[in-house]
């Protein structure tokens, strides 16, 4: 994403980012949650912008003794314009809720449930937050950096 | 007859039992290619409501990554999207040559080129087989197969594997081409439109195929935007957007190609995208092929890329990175990146976020799969069951990327 478009939106909503970081040629904005969903919007519609692909989201565990210890990320792509952006949401362990963006972009709802799924962030306002790839009855979140390779049993259907 | 004559009782309405029945289809059901899980909810023959069930084939691939060496992770990308493992290969090794900021060499961009573009070719050649068969074409499918074979033992001659072939280091290639490659390539290449013609010929001018495939499924490219579809699913929208053209990688912007898109958003939109994308991936592979100069198929990078065998016998320093590389592993700076390429069905990313250190904290994979076939539900509404087969087919997901 070229630079003056980054001054520009920074210059016109100074407490969407609360961090800028431009490194191996991508550029990452830190959001705080509460602006999350205005600022996708924004971003999405925003004629110089225009991200109007949701290109991935993904969660990360930053370590078990870090804090904040969870990450959101979005990676956004313009499919007119081409270029990207990454969006991060950093998170505490005691509190893993997120605004959900499905209403910004509908193909956030699987990304939403994997997320969930496998971190244990919980989307708020998702239209049907279940977990997606492990079962129903699975104990615990796989990536989480608590959660053993091996699980803790055999996992066998009750 | 007019229909005056018809009594009331015989009218054709379109919901006759007006009743709903929930079925499963799968996960064992051949046509949902793998472990795929579909709930069904039917009235008569009317599709209701789809609601994919995945994760049958999850095998915790990203959490497995965490516990591997960068150089360890390749061959864990061979088994995501086995249609297309050389793709996969890429995406992972790109991203973390750009954490860790290596130069990779002419001749080993090409070669990656040259060897994505017939991977791409053989996944389209199993997409078209398999799709004709649920279909109910059987003929196509062994033509499809007989090319593609000779794709694999192309892959199998560089490699040494045809479907885990783990041919692309982090810094290069695993080994320069074989000899004879080329020969054995062009001779390939030679014959390969010819089998598209064929393909046409078995398959475009059938009525059944053409009854079964016009106006089913569509999506429209504002919806197919915002539900992340990519590749060639995206592209039957009328969307001509491809990385390789958006965000070009391996010097794909220095080869002539076009972006074949196809306005309807159907069934039938989406399979002419990729029969003339197999076209256009053979003019790839033919520039590529005219490109390949002599050169080194690694980077100078003595302490992240294997040294070779012949350098081992005769220089102490190689004979040691050699050992560090293999028994430590190499530290990668830390930070992270998103590489996103062109698979043979979309969009396929890979992030890796790294703490330092000889293995990755983070690697997770965009599967353009698992985002295609979240949009099912949206295009099956309505539908037929028997269409549902070919709505999937359509959008040539592979189990092994969704689940992960």
């Amino acid at each position: 994403m070229q630079s003056p478009l980054l001054t520009a939106l920074q210059s016109e909503h100074p407490e969407w980012f609360s961090e800028v970081i431009t490194a191996f040629g991508e550029t990452t904005f830190v959001v705080p949650r509460e602006h999350l969903v205005g600022a996708c919007s924004f971003l999405k519609t925003w004629p110089e912008s225009r991200f109007d692909f949701l290109a991935d989201i993904c969660g990360a565990d930053r370590g078990i003794e870090e804090e904040p210890r969870f990450e959101v990320n979005y990676h956004l792509f313009s499919t007119t314009k081409y270029h990207r952006i990454r969006l991060k949401v950093v998170l505490n362990e005691d509190d893993v809720h997120v605004p959900s963006v499905t209403a910004v972009w509908r193909t956030a709802n699987w990304h939403e449930r994997e997320t969930f799924d496998l971190f244990g962030v919980i989307f708020d306002g998702h239209p049907d937050l279940r977990r997606i790839l492990l079962p129903d009855d699975w104990q615990g979140h796989a990536l989480r950096k608590d959660f053993p390779l091996r699980g803790y049993e055999p996992y066998s259907l009750k | 007859m007019s229909s005056a004559t018809i009594p009331p009782q015989f009218e054709i309405v379109d919901r006759p039992l007006d009743t709903q029945m929930t079925i499963s289809m799968g996960p064992q059901h051949p046509s949902t290619h793998g472990v795929l899980r579909l709930e069904l909810v039917l009235d008569g023959e009317m599709v209701v409501k789809a609601t994919p069930d995945i994760g049958y084939l999850h095998t915790g691939m990203e959490k497995l990554f965490e516990y591997k060496k960068y150089q360890q992770g390749i061959v864990i990308t061979d088994r995501m999207d086995y249609l297309n493992p050389l793709g996969n290969n890429l995406a992972y090794v790109m991203a973390a040559e750009k954490l860790l900021g290596l130069e990779i060499p002419e001749r080993a961009q090409t070669i990656r080129v040259l060897m994505c573009e017939l991977q791409r070719i053989a996944s389209h050649l199993v997409w078209l087989g398999t799709h004709a068969l649920d279909i109910g074409a059987m003929t196509v499918f062994f033509y499809c197969f007989r090319e593609r074979e000779k794709i694999l033992n192309m892959i199998e001659a560089a490699s040494g594997g045809r479907l885990t072939p783990s041919y692309f280091r982090i810094g290069g290639l695993m080994m320069d081409l074989p000899a004879g490659f080329e020969n054995r390539c062009k001779q390939f290449l030679d014959n390969f439109t010819k089998a598209v013609d064929e393909f046409h010929k078995l398959l475009s001018g059938n009525r059944i195929f053409q009854k079964r495939t016009q106006g089913i499924g569509p999506i429209s490219a504002e919806d197919a935007i915002d539900w992340g579809l990519s590749g060639p699913c995206l592209r039957g929208s009328g969307v001509g957007l491809d990385i390789r053209r958006a965000n070009p990688y391996c010097g794909y912007e220095n080869y002539d190609f076009e972006v074949p898109t196809e306005p309807d958003g159907d069934v039938w939109a989406r399979y002419m995208v990729r029969m003339r994308e197999m076209k256009e991936s053979h003019k790839i592979s033919v520039q590529a092929l005219a490109r390949l100069k002599p050169g080194s198929v690694k980077a100078d990078a003595p302490k992240v890329v294997l040294p070779d065998r012949e350098a081992m016998k005769s220089h102490m320093d190689a004979l040691i990175h050699h050992f560090l590389i293999v028994a430590e592993g190499f530290d990668v700076p830390a930070g992270e990146v998103y590489h996103p390429i062109e698979s043979s069905k979309g969009e396929l990313g890979c992030y890796i976020r790294s703490d330092g250190g000889p293995k990755p904290s983070r690697v997770h994979f965009r599967g353009p799969s698992f985002v295609n076939l979240s949009v099912l539900p949206v295009m099956s509404e309505g539908e037929m069951v028997a269409d549902i087969v070919a709505i999937i087919g359509s959008l040539d997901i592979v189990l092994g990327e969704i689940d992960r």
